[in-house]
């Protein structure tokens, strides 16, 4: 019964998937119908932008695969469980970095972490550094050039601890005002 | 090492991938689309090259968007190529992965009204500063 339910939840998410997908085919089909002219010119556009990403796909293959290899969740569960100052940001940072899967993954442990007391700065850090996928970093090179793409990396490395204090801060203000 | 670990290595990277296809596809194209169909005066009215008000529509439809960093980066690129400032793209860029609008309800149940309230709007104004900071540091190169 359970793993029938796990199959239906299953089979729900991959068509969920798949509705951004038909929709876009659908404005593309209704385009072929009122505007036939410009059918062949977003195709054209569509073929060039996936034989720019195709080669691609297949350096963050590796890096995927290298990451699953030798980095465990576990690992970044047990060090982000700490209050350790500079150590604490750190780890953060590098766990937000590394971390692997979708957001909502995640929050189960989030909140778990919360609940044992973890700093919500750290927490917000970790969040704010998830924007950083080391994996996709040759497809920002790739149209955005390693001078930017390493500026952009480091400077938002750097925001995500600012951001930790500051939303840990209005939080804190918050609850305050509110007791 | 282990051939289990590799062989599951293997499955998720080959996962992960697959699992952001349809959607990415599904951007590709729907770019294809309004770059064919939007006149270039569209974004010259939509940017008009103040700093301030371009990095801010530039992180409002990052904020709104949703997807994968490799589909906020193909965007961006195509914003670049219309004539869109680097500093737009950039807060477009740093708001489409850090600025939750849609999963904040969810971040909201696991970690808190105030902290996703909070969250997002401090990473919505983060973006823009990111923004001034990071095309201040690459006109400098």
């Amino acid at each position: 019964m359970k793993e029938n339910m796990g199959k239906i939840k299953k089979s729900k998410n991959t068509l969920t998937k798949w509705y951004f997908f038909i929709l876009v085919l659908l404005i593309y089909s209704s385009i072929s119908v009122f505007s036939p002219d410009k059918i062949m010119p977003i195709l054209h556009s569509f073929i060039q932008i996936l034989i720019q990403i195709i080669p691609v796909f297949l350096i963050v293959y590796f890096i995927l695969f290298l990451t699953n290899l030798y980095i465990n969740n576990k690992i970044l569960q047990k060090y982000m469980g700490e209050d350790a100052g500079i150590k604490g940001w750190i780890i953060s940072i590098i766990a937000g970095i590394i971390s692997m899967g979708s957001i909502y993954a995640w929050y189960p442990l989030l909140k778990d972490l919360q609940s044992k007391g973890v700093k919500n700065k750290f927490i917000v850090t970790f969040l704010y550094n998830r924007g950083i996928k080391l994996q996709w970093l040759p497809v920002l090179i790739l149209y955005f050039g390693w001078v930017y793409s390493i500026t952009l990396l480091i400077v938002m490395a750097i925001l995500s601890v600012f951001q930790g204090i500051i939303t840990e801060k209005l939080i804190s203000l918050s609850n305050a005002s509110s007791d | 090492m282990n051939l289990e670990k590799i062989k599951n290595s293997n499955k998720r990277a080959i996962s992960a991938i697959v699992n952001i296809l349809p959607i990415t596809f599904g951007i590709l194209l729907l770019i294809s689309i309004i770059t064919n169909i939007t006149p270039g005066s569209f974004y010259k009215n939509l940017f008009t090259g103040n700093l301030l008000s371009d990095s801010l529509i530039g992180d409002i439809l990052g904020s709104v968007f949703i997807g994968n960093p490799i589909t906020g980066y193909i965007a961006g690129n195509e914003l670049l190529k219309s004539g869109v400032s680097l500093v737009a793209v950039t807060a477009f860029l740093v708001a489409w992965v850090t600025v939750g609008v849609i999963q904040s309800p969810a971040e909201a149940k696991a970690l808190g009204n105030k902290f996703a309230i909070f969250r997002n709007i401090c990473a919505f104004f983060m973006a823009i500063i990111a923004a001034l900071i990071t095309v201040f540091i690459v006109e400098i190169y």
